[in-house]
């Protein structure tokens, strides 16, 4: 590693940091008598031009790759570069939706750490060393407390943050005791050199303490991706963020963390190709463990999701399942790339849908000072469009074809039949279908009083429109169109994602 | 061409849904044309392709990487079922043709609805059949839920749910066969040669049969068709029990069975006399008729009624299936197509006919009305509809019960006379039906006197006519001269049994 190879590797990082100090300079120094609206403008296009020149800067790198000595550090291409793509695509669409935004005066801060957030993402999609994976997802973590409790004047944001930080904080003590014993295992803090060591003869003698690892990293992680049973914090987080930052929370955030999955997987899927036993070693009991946080996951999320009358912690809830489907991709991990698209594949297009309904339920909630499923009574007669983008993006949600949601999950649970053929994985592949099936009736709840039940009238008898700034009109559309689209064509995004990957 | 009735549906529903709110003349008017459209290229396609065996539409590459491919095609089975989805469609925008609230939204979900069905009966790819399955699903919920009455999201819900957990039955099903068949193609041609492990399809085949069967109204899973078809505008229930319960069957048909044909296989042992999967199914098909032929008969409202007897006559569609013999399974076909027709004459008649203008349903209130007298029209459109539905010769009815029976005959007498009972209670339920609604002498009491009103009930306007003319001449038409069907059905049976499937 010479800091050359440092600086080129890291330029879209670098370029994201840049646009986050332009946006501070920006509103400080040359906005400060502008309106709020001028000054989360400018912040918000600051803040795309900054992703969009990261994703230059990655595709003008080529997909370079870091190593130190003969060690990866930093991996190039494949899984990573499209995670990488996806983060800050969405990111650049939840800036978007930042744009008529009342929550804070303070829009430049808040597009500040959206950036370096960001940042985090990026670091952690790639990163292949537990150091450096610590503190990407440390990075990534501390914006999105900060990003929860930015709604200041709210007591709800307050509650939400100090939830999601004291569970964060002690996730992530479990996470860096679990590293600690896998360093101490293995004498390696790089995945794959851990996963080599476990392959080898001195890696079966330690099999009860690599559990005992496994189980606390499990922790660690299912706490970032609001696996159950580490997901208390999510509904609250959910329901007291403001709503771009709620998006960014569940979109962006769990990219990045699913594409760590997703590298601690093809680390151990890769080591195992070469030992004799492929079942034992790394892959089997984080198999297992795995398996068993994606079982409590489908199971609580569906479960919950129909007792909620927030439609922020439904969605919250609704992210815990499909939390649990994407976990059980990563049990079944197969050795070649399939597991990996698909599971990309999932995570972006249920990214952009929650985008998009984040910013449904921002749109509803400033109009109405809810977001309660009431304040959704009678929305096709307040706002047609913004219905239909709510029915849209919900159906995408429950899996109902032709929409995005249905591919993804059908990419993915195909890939888990593939790799398990046994009766194990298709038992869990049958329960996950049928719960999706549950999932439709509590989206369907939210859409039966969009579209069903009548718009509560007000005091003069009439129904109050909703009224929608244009830009994030603009951009809900769009979101829903790329749903539509990308559900009739299933190629496009996978032919794309395949496209990352060396052809075998 | 018969693609275009697909993409005809989906454009017109696409415009109905942006047509300005208040124009619901342009509204009604649209979506007239784009259902006579399909039915028109449905009758085209009928009559250029009756007989020829299967003949593709089209075939590209949809989803590379899985190896699903855009394939739609039409045997005799798919002609008859699409003949009848045209037909059902223009009825149903006929008697919906005073609806007043929100048109074009109504026109948008319905037109949807019926371009989701054009799309699985042409569908000759497991999982593109599975996307048209479920892209029907949504704009019944919503047909329902908005435009219904008697507990009509309690209805919808259940409907929506009913149908979408039959569908993940389905979809596992349809994964699990992908995953062990292990060819890269999920073509229903394909997939059914590529030899699937029998102990696989003997577990496979009763998961997608019932998943597809809950559609079709299979008892015990039946509980969602009267309760939906009691709370749905008319049209809903004109299409829920036209052509939506014959998307299960089809399903069945087209995918459970012809996939799966070992999973129909002897067990190797029997239990009181039931020694296979199809053994299960038929006698479920068996209590199905009896059951809903009885429930019918015992009924108050008199939309129930119809409902029930819905289920009794799906059960000789699945009957007809499990026979598993050229004649029996011709019976199921024609009966699909016969039960479409006069299912949706009977809605129109209960629903739109006489509920728009006596505004109840309750045989007890109807029976102090004296409509035969009052709405002699209707009143003869409901005899001739009731013989039809109870099989009288010269109605369509009769050919595809008489094949169903005699199927069954050949594979189990015991069905067949199981099945008879059906038939009769079938006479029974129809004939109190008739009697209280239309012609009882029961004298109205005083207080009934304003509140039943003798108002004027309206005369009949010309969708009603054109509608009740065009159904009534399809089943007559079919009845009288069954080998317009039969020719085409048969061939495609033929080549269904011959295969083991395909």
């Amino acid at each position: 590693m010479n800091y050359a190879d440092l600086f080129r590797v890291t330029l879209p990082e670098t370029m994201l940091e840049i646009a986050a100090l332009l946006v501070l300079v920006v509103d400080l120094a040359f906005l400060r008598k502008a309106g709020l609206r001028v000054r989360a403008a400018a912040a918000a296009l600051v803040g795309v031009v900054g992703c969009g020149a990261a994703a230059w800067a990655m595709s003008a790198t080529g997909g370079a790759a870091l190593h130190a000595g003969d060690e990866l550090l930093l991996a190039g291409g494949g899984s990573a570069a499209v995670a990488q793509y996806g983060i800050l695509a969405l990111t650049a669409l939840t800036l978007l939706l930042l744009i008529d935004s009342v929550f804070t005066r303070h829009v430049g801060e808040f597009v500040a750490v959206v950036l370096m957030a960001a940042t985090g993402g990026l670091l952690i999609a790639a990163a292949q060393d537990l150091l450096v994976i610590f503190i990407g997802l440390e990075l990534l973590s501390l914006g999105l407390y900060i990003l929860t409790a930015f709604a200041k004047q709210s007591g709800r944001s307050a509650e939400g943050a100090l939830k999601y930080y004291l569970f964060g904080g002690m996730s992530a003590a479990f996470l860096l005791f679990g590293f600690s014993y896998l360093y101490g295992l293995t004498g390696s803090t790089n995945l794959q050199g851990i996963m080599q060591v476990i392959h080898s003869a001195k890696g079966a003698n330690a099999a009860p303490l690599l559990l005992v690892s496994l189980v606390m990293i499990a922790a660690g992680l299912g706490f970032k991706v609001a696996a159950a049973p580490f997901h208390f914090w999510a509904p609250d987080a959910y329901e007291g963020a403001p709503a771009p930052g709620a998006a960014f929370i569940a979109s962006v955030s769990k990219v990045a963390s699913f594409a760590l999955l997703i590298s601690i997987g093809v680390a151990g899927a890769y080591a195992s190709g070469t030992s004799n036993a492929p079942n034992e070693g790394f892959l089997g009991p984080w198999a297992l463990v795995v398996t068993v946080l994606s079982l409590a996951s489908m199971l609580a999320g569906n479960l919950a999701a129909l007792a909620q009358i927030s439609v922020r912690r439904l969605l919250a809830y609704s992210a815990i399942a499909h939390a649990g489907y994407i976990l059980l991709g990563l049990a079944f991990f197969s050795r070649s790339n399939a597991s990996a698209a698909a599971i990309l594949y999932y995570i972006l297009t249920y990214g952009l849908t929650t985008i998009g309904a984040f910013g449904v339920v921002g749109v509803v909630e400033r109009a109405t000072g809810s977001d309660r499923m009431d304040a959704f009574l009678g929305l096709h007669k307040r706002n047609p469009l913004l219905a239909v983008v709510l029915l849209v993006l919900f159906l995408s949600l429950a899996g109902i074809p032709p929409l995005v949601g249905f591919w993804a999950k059908f990419n993915l649970f195909a890939a888990v039949l593939s790799v398990g053929a046994g009766p194990i994985a298709f038992a869990l592949v049958a329960l996950a279908v049928a719960l999706s099936a549950v999932s439709l009736y509590y989206y369907l709840q939210v859409l039966k009083r969009a579209f069903v039940m009548p718009a509560v009238d007000n005091s003069a008898g009439k129904v109050e429109k909703i009224s929608v700034h244009p830009v994030t009109m603009i951009v809900l559309v769009a979101i829903a169109a790329a749903v539509v689209v990308m559900g009739c064509f299933p190629a496009l995004l996978q032919g794309w994602i395949a496209g990352f990957y060396p052809v075998t | 061409m018969l693609a275009w009735m697909i993409y005809l549906s989906f454009a017109g529903a696409l415009v109905e849904a942006l047509l300005p709110k208040g124009r619901a003349g342009l509204a009604r008017g649209l979506a007239l044309v784009v259902a006579a459209g399909g039915l028109v290229i449905a009758a085209l396609g009928f009559a250029a392709g009756a007989g020829n065996g299967r003949v593709t539409i089209v075939d590209v590459p949809w989803v590379s990487s899985m190896g699903i491919h855009y394939t739609l095609a039409a045997d005799g089975i798919s002609l008859v079922l699409v003949l009848l989805t045209g037909l059902a469609a223009v009825a149903g925008v006929l008697f919906s043709w005073n609806i007043e609230l929100r048109v074009n939204e109504f026109f948008a979900f319905f037109l949807a609805l019926i371009g989701g069905v054009y799309g699985v009966f042409l569908s000759f790819d497991v999982f593109l059949l599975f996307v048209f399955y479920e892209i029907a699903i949504v704009p019944k919920y919503f047909l329902i839920a908005i435009w219904g009455s008697t507990r009509r999201e309690y209805a919808a819900m259940k409907l929506a749910l009913y149908s979408f957990a039959g569908s993940a039955m389905v979809l596992i099903g349809l994964l699990a066969a992908y995953a062990t068949a292990g060819s890269h193609s999920t073509g229903l041609v394909q997939l059914g040669q590529a030899g699937l492990p029998v102990h696989f399809q003997m577990w496979a085949f009763p998961l997608v049969f019932v998943g597809f069967a809950i559609l079709a109204g299979m008892w015990p899973f039946h509980t969602w068709a009267p309760t939906g078809h009691v709370a749905a505008p008319t049209a809903a229930s004109m299409l829920l029990a036209g052509v939506v319960m014959k998307l299960g069957a089809y399903g069945c048909l087209r995918v459970a069975m012809s996939l799966f044909p070992h999973g129909m296989d002897p067990w190797g042992f029997s239990f009181i006399g039931i020694g296979s999967w199809r053994d299960v199914f038929a006698v479920l098909a068996v209590i199905g008729i009896v059951y809903g032929a009885l429930v019918a008969l015992v009924q108050s409202d008199f939309k129930f009624v119809i409902g029930y007897s819905s289920v009794s006559h799906m059960g000789f569609v699945l009957l007809g299936l499990m026979t598993l013999n050229q004649i029996g399974m011709t019976g199921a076909v024609l009966q699909m197509f016969s039960h479409g027709v006069l299912a949706g004459l009977l809605f129109a008649i209960v629903g739109r006919m006489v509920y728009d203008r006596t505004h109840t349903r309750q045989l007890a209130e109807l029976e102090r009305m004296h409509l035969s007298r009052r709405m002699p029209f209707i009143a003869g459109a409901f005899v001739i509809a009731g013989m039809a539905s109870m099989g009288l010769p010269g109605f369509s009815g009769f050919v595809a019960e008489l094949q169903v029976l005699a199927g069954a005959w050949k594979a189990n007498p015991w069905w067949t006379a199981a099945a008879g009972v059906g038939i009769v209670v079938g006479v029974a339920y129809t004939w109190r039906a008739l009697q209280k609604a239309f012609f009882s002498d029961v004298r109205p009491t005083a207080e009934d006197h304003p509140k039943t009103g003798w108002h004027d009930l309206g005369a009949i306007t010309w969708p009603e006519a054109a509608g009740f003319s065009l159904l009534c001449l399809a089943s007559l038409w079919v009845g009288l001269y069954p080998r317009i069907l039969l020719d085409a059905i048969e061939p495609a049976v033929k080549t269904l049994l011959a295969g083991g499937g395909q």
